[in-house]
């Protein structure tokens, strides 16, 4: 008996208890679209914090200060002061950095006009719009000459303009207030977005750092050192000159410990996408489950559908059916039934997906290869799930089977 | 020349909770054209005699030969085969697939002999037509009468033209009018078509259709006569 016969036996047989094989179906369609949902909601979780960490900047090491113990009561990394502007300077010197910027964060009110808008006021240097990827969109970042004379100029994110200047009117040339100074804007930012943790990146001033330290801080360090590594494959390499750099220029010789610490953020984008995989991980398993369950939900339909169909199968096998055809009719049957039960499920995953990244912001991405894995898995089921069920009717007795009411 | 059913010390036990007898010891000849009721009493072994010739039992002991075929030599593969292309069954309970049309119903042997599905769809019409059931193809078995059901059966059975066709108790069901139509079908395709018929029932009028009678009896043939002595051992 050739296949398609075969098939076309199965397919009057499943056409002839339509809503009970929908029914069935449903458990392998639920399956197969958790599945798709989950594996497009874990790539695009993945992709999003990939994305956020790219938008942090390239090649991106971050010093900070170390912790102080003031009477006896150690605070956390960052408090200390020790990081200074020359710090910066003397690892711009270091081959295999590309750029450096300090950063002296203030947060305080600033006011143009009427409005007024509480934001962070970052002192930094040129290098910052490198070091960060983050070009200007209008207008231009400051020049080192500015640091050098410490003037008062800033560029502005663009939800520091989106509130001071609500008018739509152009911002640069302007004056703005930071703590009663008036500073000349000379840039717009562009826009960057939130970080991973939903901080609002646009909301910030630049401004030289010179000019935070002499009229915002009154001190002389700064809250951190980005620093762009040349090449991110030496990116370990250039950490360990850091370190050795500063520990010179801070006197520091073991046990003592450094005053600074140093954060590469390919360890964070590490920890991050070892976070999701196993995000996505359990998500699939979970999917899996569901999926498994569906087929289970096929094997108990089908032993049900043997022992109703016990008359059914005992006039073939007197007609003339060899055990074997009973047994792939009931097997395709069970294969059928899941496959489209897939294909359905793929369907329908995919337009959740699709509708679930229009609604919320969440990027999700619908990959192929979870798609043929799906379809294919949910045919294994069918036959793992269909191959017991198919062999029970196989093996009626045929006499019995006739008298069966 | 071979028979077309030919059995020798036919023997049958079930092993139940005590060994059940059901033929014990069984000689019978089928030639081809034949028209024979077996007939008997409940638990005379007749239905258990119809299952070993219609290749669905085996017989514990005893030879049967088909078509001069040694049966108990084939695999169930080979009986599987023998049963689509060279046996029609009638049954009293008609059997026919539920939610299926007539004409796919008559189309099953056919599918399982491997037949394409453009002849089988021709073969399937002819053996209707000779019934007198072409109108009711598109029918479900549920649309239609007892004697319409048995019709369709009948076309069942005779669409691989087989070499002979097993008719269990077809009346058994149907009123005495049906039952006559279907006797008179049954007696035409044995004279017209020269099918060869073994049919199994326990009324008297419906074995007089037959040439030949063996009444069967605690798994033996009592006696096996042509009809007209038969009946008449009946009547007296």
């Amino acid at each position: 008996m050739n296949f398609g016969t075969l098939f076309s036996l199965a397919m009057r047989a499943l056409i002839r208890n339509k809503s009970r094989s929908l029914l069935t179906m449903l458990g392998v369609i639920i399956g197969v679209a958790a599945v798709i949902v989950t594996v497009a909601i874990g790539a695009g979780a993945r992709v999003s914090v990939q994305r956020q960490i790219q938008s942090l900047g390239s090649n991106l090491l971050i010093v900070i200060p170390g912790s102080v113990t003031q009477t006896g009561a150690r605070t956390g990394n960052g408090a200390a002061s020790t990081l200074t502007p020359d710090d910066g300077l003397a690892i711009a010197k270091l081959p295999g950095v590309a750029a450096v910027s300090p950063t002296v964060t203030v947060r305080t009110q600033v006011v143009a006009g009427g409005n007024n808008w509480q934001t962070t006021v970052t002192g930094v240097a040129p290098t910052y719009t490198f070091v960060r990827s983050w070009p200007t969109q209008s207008g231009t970042m400051f020049a080192q000459s500015d640091v050098a004379s410490a003037s008062k100029v800033a560029v502005l994110g663009t939800t520091v303009v989106q509130n001071l200047f609500p008018d739509g009117s152009d911002p640069i040339g302007q004056t703005i207030l930071i703590r009663n100074v008036p500073f000349t804007v000379v840039g717009v930012l562009q826009s960057k977005g939130q970080t991973g943790m939903g901080q609002d990146q646009d909301d910030t001033v630049l401004i030289p750092y010179t000019s935070a330290l002499d009229r915002l801080t009154g001190g002389t360090t700064v809250n951190s050192l980005l620093i762009s590594v040349a090449d991110a494959n030496s990116t370990d390499t250039v950490q360990n000159e850091i370190t050795q750099l500063l520990e010179q220029r801070h006197r520091i010789v073991p046990p003592q410990q450094d005053d600074f610490n140093i954060r590469n953020l390919q360890d964070i984008a590490d920890a991050a996408s070892s976070t999701s995989a196993i995000l996505e991980l359990l998500l699939a398993s979970v999917a899996a489950v569901s999926l498994i369950v569906g087929g289970i939900g096929i094997m108990n339909i089908m032993l049900v559908s043997v022992t109703e169909r016990t008359r059914e199968i005992g006039i073939r096998m007197a007609v003339g059916a060899r055990s074997a055809v009973i047994l792939r009719q009931f097997l395709v049957e069970a294969v059928v039934l899941a496959t489209s039960g897939g294909l359905i499920g793929v369907l329908t995953g995919t337009m959740l997906t699709i509708a679930a990244a229009a609604i919320g912001r969440w990027p999700m991405i619908v990959d192929p290869s979870s798609i043929v894995l799906a379809v294919l898995f949910s045919a294994l089921v069918g036959i793992f799930f269909g191959y017991y069920p198919a062999r029970r009717a196989a093996s009626l007795n045929p006499i019995e089977a006739l008298r069966f009411e | 020349m071979s028979a077309v059913v030919q059995v020798e010390g036919l023997r049958k036990v079930y092993q139940l909770e005590q060994a059940v007898v059901a033929l014990a010891g069984v000689d019978l000849r089928v030639e081809e054209g034949e028209f024979v009721a077996v007939m008997g009493p409940s638990g005379s072994g007749k239905s258990t005699f119809m299952h070993i010739v219609g290749m669905l039992d085996r017989p514990t002991a005893g030879r049967y030969l088909f078509n001069g075929r040694e049966v108990a030599a084939l695999s169930p593969d080979e009986l599987a085969d023998l049963r689509s292309r060279s046996l029609g069954f009638v049954f009293q309970a008609y059997n026919l697939l539920p939610r299926t049309s007539a004409l796919e119903n008559v189309e099953l042997p056919m599918i399982y002999a491997g037949v394409p599905e453009r002849e089988r769809k021709e073969a399937a019409l002819a053996a209707m037509e000779t019934v007198g059931v072409a109108h009711l193809r598109g029918h479900m078995p549920n649309q239609l009468s007892g004697g319409q059901q048995q019709r369709i059966a009948i076309a069942r059975a005779l669409v691989n033209h087989p070499s002979l066709m097993l008719a269990d108790e077809p009346t058994g069901a149907l009123d005495t009018k049906t039952s006559q139509d279907v006797m008179e079908l049954l007696t035409r395709l044995n004279q017209e078509r020269g099918i060869t018929i073994l049919l199994v029932t326990h009324e008297p009028d419906v074995a007089a259709y037959a040439r030949r009678i063996v009444t069967f009896r605690d798994g033996r043939i009592e006696s096996d006569r042509p009809t007209r002595d038969a009946l008449g051992l009946v009547q007296s």
